[in-house]
C-alpha cells in the first residue's frame, strides 16, 4: 500500500515546526511503528534525517510509543497504543498526518518526541504506599475481595503514556493521576494514606501546569488501556472528602 | 586473576542466615555519607534503588529512558515464582532451589540458587505491601499457576501484566525515595564508560541523550542492573532500546563475561511475518497450561495449511502430532524452554511447520476451551449443554485467564485465536549470560555490582519461566542491601570520591573520541542495516543449534561485518543534539564485540546443555548431551580485541547429584 504522511518535524523544543510531507510504501501486516522504520530507512538512504519518534517495547506496555494520529492518540484502533496498530486499519492511497502530543506540560524535544517528566513528579508526590523493604506482613495476612482487586488493577493498568492529557482540550492529567489514586486506594494497604495522597498528588498536577477537568471524556475513549473515567469520579469525591476533613 | 567465589562455608541452607548474621555492617551515620551508582531502573536497579535509599545510601540512579517505568521489565507477561506453598501441592524452598538448579541443566552455583528460593517468599509479600495487584481467589487470598519445568503451582500472576505491576510496585518505591531525596533520578543518561581509581569501580561517564553532554559520575561503588544482550540477535522479545553497552563498558574495563553463549530460545513467539520486522512478539508462557502443541503428523497437510489450502481445523484429531505430549509424557506441554524451543525446530526442520515460512507450530485451546466449557456449565446447573454453549462459556474461562495476551494475538496477526489455533515459533528472549558475580553479586573489579539479568548467576545454561522477575527483585530488595555491606563497610574512611581525576577525565576523553567517531561516519549503510546483519549471523550460527566449523565462521564473519561497521557506517545528526540513530549506533558497535565473544564461548564449551545446543553432542533421541568430567564450570571470559582470555570457576554440586535432565 501507498500511503502519504505529513509529519510534525520540529528541530528542538525552542525552534519553529511544521509539517512535512513523505511518500512511504507499507504492507498490511506492518505495524505503525515498523512503518514509520521503514520511512526512516528511506530517509537515511537518502542521507536526510530521519522522523524522531519514541518507541521501546512495541508489546503495548511500557507506555514509551506516542503519536496523534489523524487527530487520535494512539491512532484509530480502540484501546491500542500505536505499537500495536497495523497497517490493515489503513488503506491504500490514505493521507495520514502524524503529530506529537500537544500538551503544555509535555514540551516538544523534537520532531515526535516530547517530555513527560511530569507524569513522574506527580508519582513522586505520592503515588506510592509508604513501605520499606522488609516491613511486609504474609501475602496472605489482609485478604482482598477478587472484585475489589481486580478493580484496582484495572487502574493499575495505565501505562503512564500521556494519551488521556494528549486527548483532553484542556490537557488535563486527571486520568492518570485518578488511576494511581483509584489503584492504591482501593486496596486495603494503600487505604491509609489515600487523604494525603489524594491531595498532594492534585496540587503537584496543577504545578506542573496540567488543566482542569471538565468531564469531557475523551480521555477514557483515546485511553490505550481503556481506563475509566470512574476513577476521577472516586478522585473528586476523596479530594472533596480530604478537603473537609483535613487537619491542615 | 584467579576467581574467588566467596561463597560462606556451612550447610547449604544455613549460608544464607550465617552470612547475614555474621556480615559486616555499616552504621547509619556512615551510609550517609556512601554514594552509590545504580544503572537500569528495571525490577532489579529499580528495587536497588530504592531499598538502599531506604537504608540511608546517597544514591544515584541512572536510565536511558525517559522514565524509570519503562524498563523492559515491565513486558513480562506471566508470573513470578516463590517458594510459598500456598497450594499445599508439595512445595519448598528445597524443591524450588532444585527445579532450578536441575532447570539450569546443572550449570548454575548452589548457594546462590538456594538463596534465592529462599528470599522468594519475602518478595511476594513485600509486593503485596506496596500495592500490587495479583491474582486471587474468590475467598481473597492469592492464586497461583504452574509453568514449565516444574510439577507444582507456585507461580503468582497480575493477569497476563506481571512485570508490569511489579515495576510500577518498584518504581513507586523509587518515586518515593526521589521525593524526600535519597535518591537522585538521572533519566535518559546512558552510561559510556566505568571508571576506575585503583583497581576498585568509582563512578561512570554517561552521555546526556538530550544534548549530548557527556558527564562524570563519581561514587564509593557502582551497580550495573542493565538487562540482558538478546537484541545482539536483531530480532528478539526484548525491547528496542535494550542493549549491552552498560555491561560491555564494564568488560572493557576488565569485568569479566561469565556464560555468554547461554541464550534462552522462548519457544511461544508469534512467528517472523516478513523482513521489516524488528522485534518479535512473546506469547506468554503461561499459555502452555491450556494450550496444546502440535503440527500435522503428514507433510501434505502442513503444505496445505502453508499454501493457505487447509487450515489447523481441517486437519482430524489422528492427523495431529502433540509432539510434547508424545515425547515428554511426564511434563507434556509444560516442558521447560529449551527443550519445547527445540522440539519446535525440530518437528520444522522435518517439514511439517504450518507458516507460509515454514516456521511456526500450533498452540491450540480448543480441548482447554471444551473442559472449561463442561466444567461452567456444571457449575452453573446448565444440564445437558450444547456444543455452542460448551464453547461459549469455555471462550469466557479462557478471555479471563488469557484475554489481553489473545487480543495481542489478534491485533498482531490479524487471526482469531479463540477460533484458529495460535501460530507461534521460538524466539530469542532472555539472556542467562551476563557478568560474572560472586556470592556478594561483586564482579572480579572491587566495587562493580551486577544484578538481575545483567549478571550469570542463577540460571545456570537454561532459565524456568516466571523467574526472571524473581532474581532480579530478590537481588534488588533482598541480597544486594546486605552484600553491598561488605564492600561499603571497608569504604567507611573513604571521602567523597572526586570525579576531577586524571582517570575520570581519560574516560570521559574517551567517550567523547568514540562519540565523535560514530558521529562523523559518513558511509553509505544505515546503523540498523549492520544490525540486521549481525542478527542474521548470530541466529545462524549461535541460535537455536550450534556446530564448531559454523561457530568458527561466524566469528570471522562477525569480525568482518565490525570491519565494514567502522569503514561504512552512516550516522545522521550531531552528537550534541538529541539523535537516536548515533544512540543505536554506538550499542550495534558494542554488539559487534559481544557477538564475537558468544561465538568463542560456544566455541569453547563442547557439550550441550540447556539452551547451548551443540550438534555434535546429542543423544541418539536427539537430546542434549552434557560433559560434566570437562565442563562443569563457569566460563569467565577477559575480552582482548584478538583473543579474549578464558577463566574457569569450577562448579561444585555438595548437595545435588548430576543426573541426565529429563521431562519424560
Amino acid at each position: 500500500m501507498k500511503l502519504k504522511l505529513r509529519v510534525w518535524r520540529q528541530k528542538d523544543a525552542n525552534s519553529k515546526g511544521g509539517f512535512h510531507s513523505h511518500d512511504v510504501e507499507a504492507d498490511e501486516h506492518m505495524s505503525f511503528l515498523e512503518m514509520m522504520d521503514v520511512l526512516n530507512e528511506q530517509l537515511i538512504s537518502e542521507k536526510k534525517e530521519p522522523v524522531a519518534f519514541e518507541h521501546d517495547c512495541r508489546e503495548g506496555i511500557c507506555g514509551t510509543c506516542n503519536m496523534v494520529i489523524n487527530g487520535r492518540p494512539h491512532g484509530p484502533q480502540k484501546g491500542t497504543t500505536v505499537c500495536q496498530l497495523h497497517m490493515r486499519q489503513f488503506k491504500d492511497g490514505d493521507e495520514i498526518v502524524i503529530e506529537p502530543w500537544r500538551v503544555a506540560a509535555f514540551p516538544i524535544i523534537k520532531d515526535l518526541v516530547v517530555d513527560r517528566s511530569s507524569f513522574d513528579h506527580i508519582i513522586q508526590a505520592g503515588g506510592y504506599i509508604s513501605v520499606n523493604t522488609g516491613q511486609a506482613p504474609d501475602g496472605n495476612a489482609i485478604p482482598i475481595e477478587k472484585d475489589i482487586s481486580s478493580e484496582a488493577f484495572d487502574a493499575a493498568a495505565c501505562i503512564g503514556c500521556g494519551a488521556c492529557a494528549a486527548a483532553c482540550p484542556n490537557g488535563s492529567a486527571m486520568l492518570f493521576t485518578s488511576a494511581k489514586v483509584a489503584h492504591l486506594g482501593k486496596l486495603p494497604q494503600g487505604k491509609v494514606e489515600h487523604e494525603g495522597r489524594v491531595q498532594k498528588m492534585v496540587a503537584q498536577m496543577d504545578k506542573e501546569g496540567f488543566g482542569f477537568c471538565s468531564n469531557i471524556g475523551a480521555c477514557e475513549v483515546e485511553c490505550p488501556k481503556e481506563i475509566s473515567t470512574e476513577n476521577i469520579a472516586m478522585l473528586n469525591r476523596s479530594y472533596l472528602g480530604s478537603m473537609l476533613s483535613s487537619n491542615d | 586473576m584467579s576467581l574467588n567465589n566467596n561463597v560462606p562455608s556451612g550447610a547449604l541452607s544455613e549460608k544464607w542466615t550465617n552470612y547475614k548474621s555474621k556480615m559486616d555492617l555499616v552504621a547509619p551515620n556512615n551510609k550517609r555519607r556512601l554514594d552509590v551508582i545504580v544503572v537500569g531502573t528495571g525490577l532489579a536497579g529499580a528495587s536497588a534503588a530504592a531499598t538502599l535509599g531506604e537504608l540511608g545510601y546517597n544514591v544515584k540512579a541512572f536510565t536511558f529512558h525517559d522514565s524509570p517505568r519503562r524498563a523492559h521489565s515491565i513486558a513480562a507477561q506471566g508470573g513470578i515464582n516463590a517458594a510459598k506453598n500456598y497450594q499445599n501441592d508439595g512445595d519448598s524452598i528445597w524443591r524450588l532451589f532444585y527445579d532450578t538448579i536441575k532447570g539450569g541443566d546443572y550449570r548454575s552455583r548452589e548457594s546462590n540458587v538456594h538463596r534465592l528460593a529462599e528470599v522468594s517468599a519475602d518478595i511476594i509479600d513485600q509486593c503485596v505491601a506496596q500495592g500490587v495487584p495479583f491474582a486471587r481467589e474468590y475467598g481473597g487470598l492469592l492464586h497461583n499457576r504452574s509453568f514449565g519445568g516444574v510439577q507444582v503451582s507456585r507461580t503468582f500472576y497480575a493477569r497476563g501484566q506481571t512485570g508490569q505491576q511489579l515495576l510500577i510496585g518498584a518504581y513507586q518505591a523509587l518515586s518515593r525515595q526521589i521525593s524526600n531525596g535519597n535518591v537522585k533520578m538521572y533519566n535518559r543518561h546512558e552510561m559510556l564508560d566505568l571508571v576506575k581509581v585503583d583497581g576498585k569501580a568509582r563512578g561512570i561517564i554517561t552521555r546526556n541523550l538530550l544534548n549530548g553532554k557527556i558527564e562524570k559520575h563519581a561514587a564509593h561503588c557502582v551497580i550495573l542492573a542493565t538487562g540482558g544482550y538478546g537484541n545482539v540477535f536483531y530480532l528478539s522479545t526484548n525491547a528496542m532500546g535494550s542493549n549491552v553497552t552498560a555491561a560491555w563498558r564494564a568488560v572493557k574495563r576488565g569485568a569479566y563475561m561469565a556464560n555468554p553463549c547461554y541464550t534462552q530460545i522462548h519457544p511461544t513467539c508469534i512467528p517472523v511475518s516478513g523482513d521489516y520486522q524488528s522485534k518479535l512478539t512473546l506469547m506468554s508462557e503461561s499459555l502452555r497450561n491450556d494450550g496444546r502443541v502440535w503440527v500435522p503428523k503428514k507433510a501434505e497437510d502442513a503444505k496445505a495449511i502453508r499454501e493457505r489450502k487447509k487450515t489447523g481445523l481441517d486437519i482430524p484429531e489422528e492427523d495431529r502430532d502433540y509432539y510434547l505430549e508424545r515425547r515428554y509424557p511426564a511434563f507434556g506441554n509444560l516442558v521447560p524452554r529449551d527443550v519445547a524451543s527445540r522440539a519446535a525446530k525440530i518437528a520444522c526442520d522435518k517439514g511439517n511447520g504450518v507458516a507460509p515460512t515454514g516456521l511456526a507450530v500450533f498452540l491450540d485451546f480448543a480441548s482447554a476451551i471444551q473442559r472449561y466449557g463442561r466444567s461452567s456449565a456444571l457449575s452453573q446447573n446448565i444440564d445437558n449443554p450444547d456444543a455452542a454453549t460448551i464453547i461459549k462459556l469455555g471462550e469466557k474461562v479462557v478471555e479471563e485467564k488469557y484475554g489481553n495476551l489473545f487480543e495481542m494475538y489478534e491485533k498482531i496477526t490479524g487471526e482469531n485465536p479463540y477460533k484458529q489455533p495460535m501460530k507461534i515459533y521460538p524466539a530469542v528472549h532472555y539472556t542467562m549470560g551476563g557478568l560474572w558475580v560472586d556470592y556478594n553479586l561483586q564482579t572480579n573489579i572491587p566495587g562493580l555490582f551486577a544484578l538481575g539479568e545483567a549478571n550469570f548467576s542463577d540460571h545456570g545454561a537454561n532459565r524456568l519461566g516466571a523467574s526472571a522477575l524473581m532474581q532480579g527483585l530478590a537481588d534488588g530488595y533482598f541480597v544486594i542491601p546486605y552484600t553491598l555491606g561488605t564492600f561499603l563497610s571497608h569504604e567507611i574512611r573513604t571521602p567523597t570520591i572526586s570525579n576531577d581525576t586524571p582517570e575520570f577525565n581519560e574516560a570521559a576523553n574517551a567517550v567523547k573520541e568514540r562519540i565523535q567517531r560514530l558521529a562523523n561516519s559518513q558511509g553509505n549503510q544505515s546503523v540498523e542495516s549492520f544490525h540486521r546483519r549481525l542478527g542474521k549471523i548470530m541466529w545462524e550460527y549461535c541460535g537455536m543449534s550450534r556446530n564448531a566449523e559454523g561457530l568458527k565462521k561466524g566469528r570471522q564473519m562477525i569480525r568482518e561485518l565490525r570491519d565494514e561497521f567502522y569503514k561504512d557506517v552512516y550516522v545522521p545528526g550531531s552528537d550534541t543534539e538529541y539523535n537516536p540513530e548515533l544512540e543505536k549506533a554506538a550499542r550495534v558497535a558494542d554488539f559487534l564485540e559481544l557477538g564475537e565473544l558468544m561465538m568463542c564461548d560456544a566455541l569453547d564449551r563442547n557439550e550441550s546443555c540447556g539452551g547451548h545446543f551443540r550438534e555434535e553432542y546429542k543423544s541418539p533421541e536427539g537430546e542434549a548431551q552434557r560433559n560434566d568430567e570437562g565442563y562443569t564450570y563457569v566460563s569467565a571470559w577477559e575480552w582482548d580485541d584478538h583473543n579474549p582470555v578464558l577463566h574457569k570457576e569450577e562448579l561444585t554440586f555438595e548437595n545435588v547429584e548430576l543426573k541426565t535432565r529429563s521431562y519424560k
